[in-house]
């Protein structure tokens, strides 16, 4: 029973770290609170969803059409709303409301496209067989899940670690005007960091929507919460914090399902993220941040 | 007068909604002023209309004591975490009092003995008239409006353009910072106490996310310069919806597109497009 509530929090994690990835990505390099990202989790899973349901389109092609489609949300995102205020050179609260008017527009717009009630994959589509092993039961469905997110991690991980505009990128979040100097193009590499992050959200849309099978207009709210509490858990801006605040928030999560109750489940994600901004604002793992005046 | 009875029977509720949303813009405007981002008014809002209406409901107490604790209780709630969350700056505090606010919720959605949980609270006697309404705005509005010639205005502005310089004249930042986070937290209060004894039912997701994101939009539409942007932006994002009817689902994107086209081409709001053409000391107030 404890080993089957470990797998369930593992694959809950996963998904969780998947989407704070992004938001983490886009707060440390373009130095922006997007509150757009469950918008654009939101939209991942519809964009899987409809290609699943009007075309009779497999699996990884739905996947693949909601990656685009949220890579391209990202493009826009940062062509409309970030560029012009990075011009601008506005205070950092004000990217934060726009992404939050971005948010309401995107949710607006597939409720008025899809309607607001809860839809589901086709059932052909979904993989039904289940694999036991020593007791343990995994579906396989969880499994592709669970993979497909610690590809994407890894992938992403090993990109901003091994190649040049990783390393180029770093340098960004590091001190934009530094890498400017170095010859790095910063504006290319922020508008690509916006449409990698978007795009991280929005197949952690699909693999959400999958895992639940339900897709909903609002169904990004909640996890935009989620994404917050696991981003000031691993402390802001900080990848391995993200990856390590998802996983804390699933096992969280998943245990006080299992001993508490369900009706708590969310009231422990935001219990948590309080407390932890209180009592540590740089996050679990970090180091406390120098106070700019 | 007979087109202003008929006037009333149809539109009372807008109008009564007109007032209290004039009311969450200013509860917001107090914050913002300070250069503060809290978007904890949805609770204060729910925690208020949640006392209140138990108090007539179940309690049978008197409308007026009612509207005291409505806004006396998210006030003393808001004197209890402003201390430690007002520590926080930025996008922190933004996302603390967002963590607050969906505890709040949550908690009133759990507690289904007292609160009805889900369901709501039904069956709340409609004892809110346009003149309650109109006596809490005008006196916010007074009292507001003496704040910002006062003292205590000019320092919020202080706060807001430089928070530690501030505190290097001697200024006490921290307990300015309580100051309107708690008057903030009544006003709003305020405001769910009486949006609740006009709309009969009230329900913990009124008090959510979208709720703080409305409040929100109307103080950043409206512009922190002055309580009368305020005004302005609580009217306009009450209005807009109705005038614009037709985009039926579409309907909220209207809060959506304000918010972007403000922030992206006039962040000082509308009240600061409005200024040049009054102001005889012009843009060097800036």
């Amino acid at each position: 029973m404890l080993a089957q509530q470990f797998v369930n929090a593992i694959s809950l994690g996963g998904v969780y770290a998947l989407f704070a990835l992004g938001f983490t990505l886009v707060f440390g390099v373009l130095n922006v609170v997007n509150l757009a990202h469950g918008a654009v989790f939101t939209l991942g899973a519809y964009a899987a969803l409809q290609t699943a349901l009007y075309f009779h389109a497999p699996l990884p092609a739905a996947i693949l059409v909601a990656a685009v489609c949220s890579a391209g949300a990202g493009w826009i995102l940062d062509k409309l709303v970030f560029a012009p205020l990075r011009a601008r050179q506005a205070p950092h609260l004000a990217p934060m409301v726009a992404t939050l008017g971005v948010a309401i527009v995107l949710t607006s717009v597939v409720e008025g496209f899809f309607g607001a009630e809860n839809l589901r994959f086709p059932t052909g589509i979904l993989p039904t067989d289940t694999l036991s092993l020593a007791g343990l039961h995994f579906t396989w469905l969880e499994l592709q899940i669970v993979s497909l997110a610690f590809l994407l991690m890894a992938v992403l991980l090993w990109g901003l670690k091994k190649t040049r505009a990783g390393r180029a990128l770093r340098g960004v979040a590091e001190s934009p005007k530094a890498a400017a100097l170095l010859g790095v193009n910063v504006e290319a590499l922020l508008r690509v960091t916006s449409i990698i992050a978007s795009l991280l959200g929005g197949v952690a849309g699909v693999l959400i929507a999958l895992y639940t099978n339900a897709v909903f207009p609002h169904m990004g709210q909640p996890m935009l919460h989620k994404g917050i509490a696991v981003v000031i858990l691993g402390g802001m801006g900080d990848i391995r914090g993200a990856l390590l605040g998802g996983f804390f928030l699933g096992f969280a999560e998943v245990f006080s399902v299992a001993y508490i109750g369900s009706t708590m489940r969310d009231a422990v994600a935001f219990g948590l993220l309080f407390i932890v901004l209180l009592l540590r604002p740089e996050g679990l793992f970090g180091q406390a941040a120098q106070r700019r005046a | 007068m007979e087109w202003l009875e008929s006037f009333w029977a149809t539109y009372s509720t807008l109008v009564l909604s007109v007032g209290t949303n004039v009311l969450l813009a200013l509860s917001i405007y107090l914050t913002l002023a300070c250069g503060l981002l809290t978007v904890a008014n949805a609770a204060f809002m729910g925690i208020g209309a949640y006392t209140a209406g138990l108090l007539t409901v179940h309690a049978h107490m008197p409308f007026f004591f009612a509207l005291l604790c409505g806004s006396l209780l998210p006030a003393s709630i808001a004197l209890l975490i402003g201390r430690p969350t007002l520590q926080l700056s930025g996008v922190y505090l933004a996302m603390a009092t967002l963590a607050f606010g969906e505890v709040v919720r949550i908690l009133i959605l759990n507690a289904e003995d007292t609160t009805g949980g889900a369901l709501g609270l039904n069956g709340i006697p409609q004892l809110t008239g346009w003149f309650e309404v109109a006596l809490a705005v005008f006196l916010a509005l007074y009292v507001l409006l003496a704040l910002a010639r006062s003292r205590i205005g000019r320092t919020m502005k202080a706060i807001c353009q430089d928070e530690t310089a501030t505190e290097l004249m001697g200024l006490n930042v921290r307990a300015y910072k309580l100051f309107v986070f708690v008057l903030g937290g009544a006003l709003a209060g305020l405001a769910g106490a009486l949006n609740a004894h006009f709309t009969f039912f009230i329900s913990p997701n009124e008090y959510g996310f979208e709720r703080a994101v409305e409040i929100l939009a109307m103080g950043v539409l409206g512009g922190t310069g002055s309580p009368w942007g305020a005004v302005i932006g609580g009217v306009l994002i009450t209005l807009l919806p109705e005038l614009l009817r037709g985009l039926g689902h579409y309907r909220p994107l209207i809060n959506g597109v304000v918010l972007i086209l403000i922030i992206l081409y006039s962040p000082r709001g509308i009240w600061d497009l409005l200024r040049p053409a009054r102001s005889v000391r012009g843009p060097a107030a800036n």
